[in-house]
């Protein structure tokens, strides 16, 4: 390898049933320079791509991933035996066609899932960062996505594609590197984020920091996890992903019954609601680490596009040559239409070439992760489209 | 592709910047993109008609005429097209500034209520009239500001418009013979069609 970086690196984690597994990565020596001033070296990547590079290089596209998602957007997640977060939308055929696509995904700098995060040893100490991992940004997080490509020897990417945190991730990229892609989609996401987002953030904070077994984020030192405080930010966050009317076809206000009257049984009784966010929250606590969670929300916290220019958001994308589909979901109130509007009505005044729709849903946020028929035909079509406009051959790959 | 739409086709310059503001479908920018080489894009109200035209590769944005041409900066286009919805919007006038601000040219089409069948059922009837073009009651209609071609002209003489081109379009779109005088296209044209430019 160039660079002296290291292909193949090998992260062990601990899958399903004990069993050890590797992620495929990158270990880059030169190591990354942060916005605070800090840097961190090595940096490990680890990152899953689909498809075939064409021989120009041209059909490479990057999708990032939300908060807690993972590499593993269209493959069993070997950590949970899942399928892959995305694979209903990437792979052959699909909207995001890996017969045509080079598809890449990274877990996000700061994550745990094997690129480098507060889970990850520090050259420096020789011990694991956990609460001391460096404060990262959005930009942070691009620019080791960036690096990666580097690596990869990609110039300039065919589209970056990401929903909610991943959009944030999308709209970094051509805010800050746009000559490096032909096409973004920004998804369910926003150009800053809000006082209610950083608010149920703070809420999912505190309960971590209450847990006993937090131990000031030295919970690792203890052999412990703050696992019911991680588990109830993630059943918070849950119902932020969700909308009242999904909540209520789902799970109306159907109640289970147990003889005992115990923890779990509130009055011998428990609505299935109730029952369904705590399998969601003692789930996660399984693959997430709660210093990853800090970390990265605190890194979607600050994100906010306008800051460096006096608040007028249209500067960072001036003369902004990407190809650009906003897609919002009617029903998501943690990233609303209003907030991809302001956002499209800033790429139309720096002049951007930009498409944007609403796709009706009564799913909220995680919509764009569903089963929406209008949503995959506007991928597939602005992908299309893009595609011709970039000079790339059909069936290409 | 209707017969407005190619006369609308024929006065774009190839290779220039345009906005279609009401894209619908996206027929005129797609055909303006494959024949014309322009960097066409769209502004369409109805939700189902910018899923499919982003569907089909077509930058379109979801917004409206009053509200989103204020977002553009001056000079971003070379033609501003309004088709068949000048008599739809909230502030004629104001989108017509905003179009030419933002265009160096602008191309409107819309359907002319000096048209002597409207004037006819009016007079005859008494009623508000009611033809294939007007064809919802008038308490039903989105059409809140119909003009005749006469009223568009005096408009754009009160804004300081230079009217480039103008035609007079029958029934089935096609270019009727009045080119001459204002006077007979405002009795027998169904539809106008302008090429403004700023003075």
């Amino acid at each position: 390898m160039s660079n002296g970086n290291n292909e193949n690196g090998a992260t062990a984690s601990v899958g399903q049933g004990g069993s050890l597994f590797t992620h495929k990565m990158v270990r880059l020596e030169n190591g990354l320079s942060l916005e605070c001033g800090e840097s961190i070296a090595p940096l490990e990547i680890a990152y899953c791509t689909y498809g075939n590079l064409s021989s120009a290089r041209d059909n490479a596209i990057f999708i990032c991933h939300a908060l807690t998602g993972d590499q593993y957007v269209a493959e069993q997640n070997p950590l949970t035996g899942k399928p892959g977060w995305w694979a209903r939308m990437v792979g052959p055929g699909k909207p995001i066609d890996t017969d045509r696509f080079f598809v890449i995904c990274s877990n996000v700098l700061g994550g745990c899932l094997g690129t480098t995060g507060p889970t990850s040893v520090c050259a420096e100490t020789g011990t694991a960062w956990d609460c001391d991992f460096p404060q990262i940004t959005m930009k942070d997080i691009v620019a080791a996505q960036v690096k990666l490509i580097d690596h990869l020897e990609i110039g300039r990417l065919f589209a970056v594609i990401g929903g909610s945190m991943g959009g944030m991730q999308a709209l970094t990229w051509i805010a800050h590197h746009s000559e490096r892609v032909f096409a973004a989609m920004p998804i369910a996401t926003s150009p800053y984020h809000s006082a209610q987002n950083i608010a149920f953030n703070e809420v999912s904070r505190q309960a971590i920091f209450a847990d006993p077994e937090w131990h000031k984020g030295r919970y690792r030192d203890y052999g412990a996890i703050p696992a019911r405080g991680l588990g109830v930010a993630r059943m918070m966050a849950h119902i932020t992903y969700l909308s009242e009317e999904a909540l209520n076809r789902k799970f109306g206000r159907r109640v289970r019954q147990s003889g005992l009257s115990s923890d779990a049984f509130l009055f011998g009784e428990m609505f299935e609601v109730e029952s369904y966010l705590r399998h969601q929250g003692s789930t996660f606590v399984r693959r997430f680490d709660a210093n990853s969670y800090l970390t990265i929300t605190r890194a979607m916290d600050y994100f906010d596009l306008s800051a460096d220019h006096d608040g007028d958001l249209s500067v960072p994308f001036q003369k902004c040559p990407t190809r650009i589909c906003v897609v919002s979901f009617s029903s998501d109130w943690l990233f609303p239409t209003t907030q991809s509007r302001t956002l499209v009505r800033a790429l139309s005044r720096a002049g951007a070439n930009v498409s944007f729709v609403e796709i009706e849903s009564d799913r909220g946020h995680d919509a764009f992760l569903l089963d929406e028929p209008d949503f995959d035909r506007t991928v597939r079509g602005f992908l299309d489209g893009a595609a011709e406009h970039a000079g790339l051959r059909r069936g290409q790959g | 592709m209707r017969v407005d739409q190619q006369l609308i086709a024929e006065m774009i310059t190839p290779g220039s910047r345009v906005l279609d503001v009401g894209s619908g479908d996206g027929t005129l920018i797609d055909y303006l993109y494959r024949t014309r080489k322009c960097d066409a894009r769209g502004i369409e109200l109805d939700m189902q008609s910018v899923t499919q035209s982003v569907a089909h590769g077509l930058p379109v944005v979801h917004g409206d005429a009053d509200h989103d041409l204020a977002h553009y900066p001056d000079d971003t286009f070379d033609f501003v097209v309004l088709q068949r919805t000048l008599q739809a919007v909230e502030r004629p006038q104001e989108v017509l500034r905003q179009m030419l601000r933002i265009g160096r040219h602008a191309i409107v089409s819309f359907p002319n209520f000096g048209y002597w069948r409207l004037r006819l059922q009016l007079l005859t009837t008494g009623r508000m009239p009611m033809t294939p073009v007007w064809s919802t009651p008038w308490h039903q209609t989105p059409n809140i500001h119909p003009c005749t071609i006469r009223d568009f002209v005096a408009l754009c003489e009160e804004e300081n418009y230079t009217i480039r081109q103008w035609l007079a379009i029958d029934e089935d779109g096609a270019k009727a013979p009045w080119r001459r005088s204002v006077r007979w296209a405002n009795l027998f044209g169904e539809q106008a069609l302008f090429l403004l430019s700023r003075q």
